[in-house]
């Protein structure tokens, strides 16, 4: 132990004073440097949710009854029984400062985060997915951001021999300084292969593989994620996490062999706060102790002091629990892979996590101290003071387009715009089909792949979050995230099942702030609810602000459903000239918070469309009905940008045009963003049984016209050609970021 | 006219996986007493300018090198 006579830099490591007493209650003396550090980590905003945790709390107390739910949340990410047998697992985590730090290595980790924390579920990862968000378009950072980030996630994922199935791209100022990136990853196994990180078994084995330790990323969750982040002071960086993909491959597969054969108890993945994280929550789970050696880790440089060693976040590591007679196994597949593995300390019946260095102990704690036992806070939140104001400033004022002209020129200036064109310069760089698997992906609404080579069972993602929604109105905006994404993936025909989500806020310490949390997960608790979709894990991601301006509240919203023959999945772009086009669901006046305000007239206030959740529950029963008796041929949902955004996507997919006729406003009509609706073709042999489902389920419905054609025409308004809609959709991004 | 060449090296604290991978292979090619290899790049500029150092420094600083990443040494050449 030090000598715990001076002063200790608890401080700086980003304890604040009472933490640091409850350090040394717990502990009976003063922390060791080793331990502090440790608890420095671990009590982090990042690792601990001590701000978030009280409020995430409803997610489980209001969670709708199911019988889907394998693991639940607590655990590295939740589990979902998808029938046969078979179990995804899904999650989505953020990596925002890194990402602004250094864009590609910060993006690329995150991806091998994410994975990791997918393989440590016993599943073997088969996609991932994105929500990326940046400042204003034409920003001078955001080449370099952007570029960086994309390449990233698409370096990452691509070397991993894994498919990029969707995502979003959002580009707003508030993001300019502190951009978001949450990556998702979905893994498959059978019932049995879960895996739990659990240390059990006194006298088995601690074995660390993967890669070696070096100084990565040091204090990164303490230091980096978990406060503001401060231009100024370089000095507070830790060095940045690099990430190897080829090495995370050969330890998934590694890994994969290792739980296939029963050759460990328990497994956990190395992320923030690396190994004082991983040992001190295999211990604490597994209700045991653990003396773990490190002067068995296997360093990059030799000169790593026991604190670098044990809050190192070096990639591609993961710490097993084995059996003592199984380690000669572990260790021969292992080698067989190529990955190094070593036995780095044994499970203990003591309940305390003891650390040796240099043949003295540096640690002696309590595991659930660290890992389950840290500080929670219920900070103090106060509704805004420029809330009502914000409320009160709607967008009725705004001039809105009369004639056709001026309607024709604002869909085209919408399909043009940075949120709403083309993303295909972005979808490019990634692989979108490798292992085969891949039904369905960017530009459709949902992800959906195929899970296992000898079946037709398929899963269906989405992953949806709108920043202004949430401005305007916290609660409704997290449930217009999930409506959104449980619309995706119903328009694909999948059954929603199970919800993640990555919260991402600014400061916990500012009351506004975190009232637009509390709202927000209160939003999300009560639409799972509503939906009957529970939430299966997710990540908060606080302190995501410039100075003292915070990023524009951002729930992002992943859904995962089912499909149980892939074959009946349902495109979003038309597929032949002369369906019928209809639309589901109800048009409202609805434009505060839309992209036409922000757009046309750089407009935020008000109060967003409203969350139609029953409404979105009968249409996504239409969608799957219609799905399952193969009625539709395209689906495609409204969001952001309103019908005309819908109908000028839908025909770009494939070239086909399309002539509608409105009743009522045509601005209406065509630019509102009430939600619960969808747009769906059909042959002109199966629109009578459509009709009936419609109505069977209370569903709203008109008709709109049909496709067909070279261009986008409303009857006594426009005739747009496809060519011109494409030109403008599809140059923006590359204009500004290539 | 200076040229001036710019060697360009990953820090030392950060992982190389490109050096790894030359160090893993040599072993098979009968090089086995090698424990370290760290992969860098260099660059050869030539610049007609009195402050060649400063600019170079400058350009490395900006295009050359990501300095989050990567350190960078500056000299003369012939």
């Amino acid at each position: 132990m030090n000598d715990g006579m001076s002063e200790q830099p608890y401080a700086e490591l980003g304890l604040k004073d009472d933490e640091y007493a409850r350090i040394c209650t717990i502990l009976g003396r003063k922390p060791s440097d080793t331990e502090l550090a440790m608890y420095s980590v671990m009590w982090s905003e990042h690792c601990s949710y001590k701000s978030s945790k009280v409020h995430l709390r409803q997610f489980g107390d209001k969670a709708p009854e199911t019988d889907v739910l394998l693991v639940g949340m607590g655990e590295n990410a939740g589990v979902v029984d998808v029938g046969d047998g078979l179990a995804v697992t899904f999650k989505v985590e953020s990596h925002n400062h890194p990402s602004y730090v250094e864009p590609y290595q910060g993006a690329a980790t995150g991806v091998g985060g994410i994975v990791r924390d997918i393989l440590t579920m016993g599943a073997r990862p088969i996609a991932v997915m994105d929500s990326l968000r940046f400042g204003e378009i034409d920003h001078p950072d955001s080449r370099r951001l952007v570029g960086g980030v994309v390449a990233g996630v698409g370096g990452y994922g691509n070397c991993l021999g894994l498919p990029n199935i969707g995502g979003e791209v959002v580009f707003d100022p508030s993001y300019a300084g502190n951009p978001l990136v949450n990556a998702l990853c979905l893994g498959v196994m059978r019932h049995e292969q879960i895996q739990l990180a659990r240390a059990e078994g006194v006298g088995n084995k601690v074995v660390l593989l993967g890669a070696k330790t070096g100084r990565d990323g040091i204090g990164g969750v303490s230091v980096l994620a978990s406060a503001t982040f401060d231009e100024e002071s370089p000095s507070k960086r830790p060095s940045v996490q690099v990430g190897d993909p080829f090495t995370e491959k050969v330890v998934i597969e590694c890994c994969l062999e290792l739980f296939e054969r029963g050759l460990v108890t328990g497994i956990q993945d190395l992320g923030g706060a690396g190994l004082s994280c991983a040992t001190s929550e295999t211990a604490s789970h597994g209700g045991s102790g653990m003396l773990v050696d490190l002067d068995l880790v296997p360093l990059r440089e030799p000169s790593m002091t026991p604190v670098e060693v044990i809050t190192s976040e070096s990639q591609e590591r993961m710490l097993a629990i084995v059996r003592p007679g199984d380690v000669d196994d572990v260790l021969g597949v292992c080698t067989r892979w190529g990955v190094l593995a070593t036995v780095i300390g044994e499970v203990t019946d003591t309940r305390r996590l003891q650390v040796r260095w240099h043949g003295e102990i540096v640690v002696d704690v309590p595991p659930a101290s660290l890992a389950d036992e840290g500080p929670v806070y219920d900070r103090p939140f106060a509704r805004p003071a420029d809330q009502d104001a914000l409320q009160a400033d709607t967008s009725a004022a705004l001039a809105r387009p009369k004639t056709g002209a001026e309607l024709a020129e604002t869909l085209l200036r919408l399909a043009g715009s940075p949120n709403l064109a083309s993303r295909k310069w972005v979808t490019e760089q990634y692989d979108r089909y490798v292992l085969g698997g891949t039904v369905l992906a960017m530009p459709h609404d949902s992800g959906v792949v195929r899970l296992v080579d000898d079946s037709d069972r398929g899963v269906a993602l989405s992953l949806d979050g709108n920043g202004r929604y949430a401005r305007l109105d916290p609660y409704a905006g997290a449930q217009l995230a999930l409506a959104e994404a449980y619309r995706n993936v119903s328009v694909s025909g999948a059954r929603p099942l199970a919800v993640t989500n990555c919260l991402n806020f600014g400061s916990p310490e500012d009351p506004d702030v975190m009232w637009q949390f509390a709202e927000a997960t209160r939003g999300l608790a009560d639409g799972c609810r509503d939906l009957g979709v529970p939430v299966t894990g997710g990540n908060v991601s606080f302190y995501n602000q410039t100075g003292a301006t915070a990023i524009l509240p951002t729930p992002v919203v992943g859904v995962l459903g089912v499909l149980d023959d892939v074959n009946l999945r349902v495109p979003s772009g038309f597929v032949r000239a002369g369906d019928v086009v209809m639309l589901l669901g109800e048009t409202y006046d609805e434009f505060d918070g839309s992209e036409w305000a922000w757009v046309t007239h750089g407009h935020l206030g008000g109060r967003p469309p409203l969350p139609r959740l029953p409404a979105e529950r009968q249409l996504s029963n239409v969608l799957q009905t219609a799905a399952d008796e193969r009625l539709i041929s395209c689906a495609h949902d409204l969001s952001d940008g309103g019908l005309g955004q819908t109908l000028v996507e839908a025909a770009l997919v494939s070239g086909i045009g399309v002539s509608v006729t409105l009743d009522g406003d045509p601005f209406v009509a065509l630019f509102s963003e009430s939600a619960a609706r969808a747009v769906v073709t059909c042959a002109d042999a199966d629109v009578d049984r459509l009709l009936e489902i419609v109505a069977d389920h209370d569903v709203a419905v008109t008709r709109l016209g049909r496709t067909g054609g070279d261009a986008f025409v409303v009857t006594g308004e426009f005739a747009l050609p496809l060519d011109t809609l494409r030109e403008t959709h599809e140059s923006t991004l590359p204009r500004h970021l290539s | 006219m200076a040229k001036v060449a710019v060697d360009v090296m990953l820090k030392p604290e950060i992982l190389d996986p490109q050096g790894q991978a030359i160090l893993r292979a040599l072993p098979g090619l009968g090089f086995d007493q090698v424990t370290a290899v760290r992969q860098g790049k260099h660059f050869e500029v030539d610049i007609d300018a009195a402050d060649a150092q400063a600019q170079v420094e400058k350009i490395a600083a900006t295009l050359l090198a990501n300095p989050v990443i990567e350190d960078f040494a500056v000299r003369f050449i012939d």
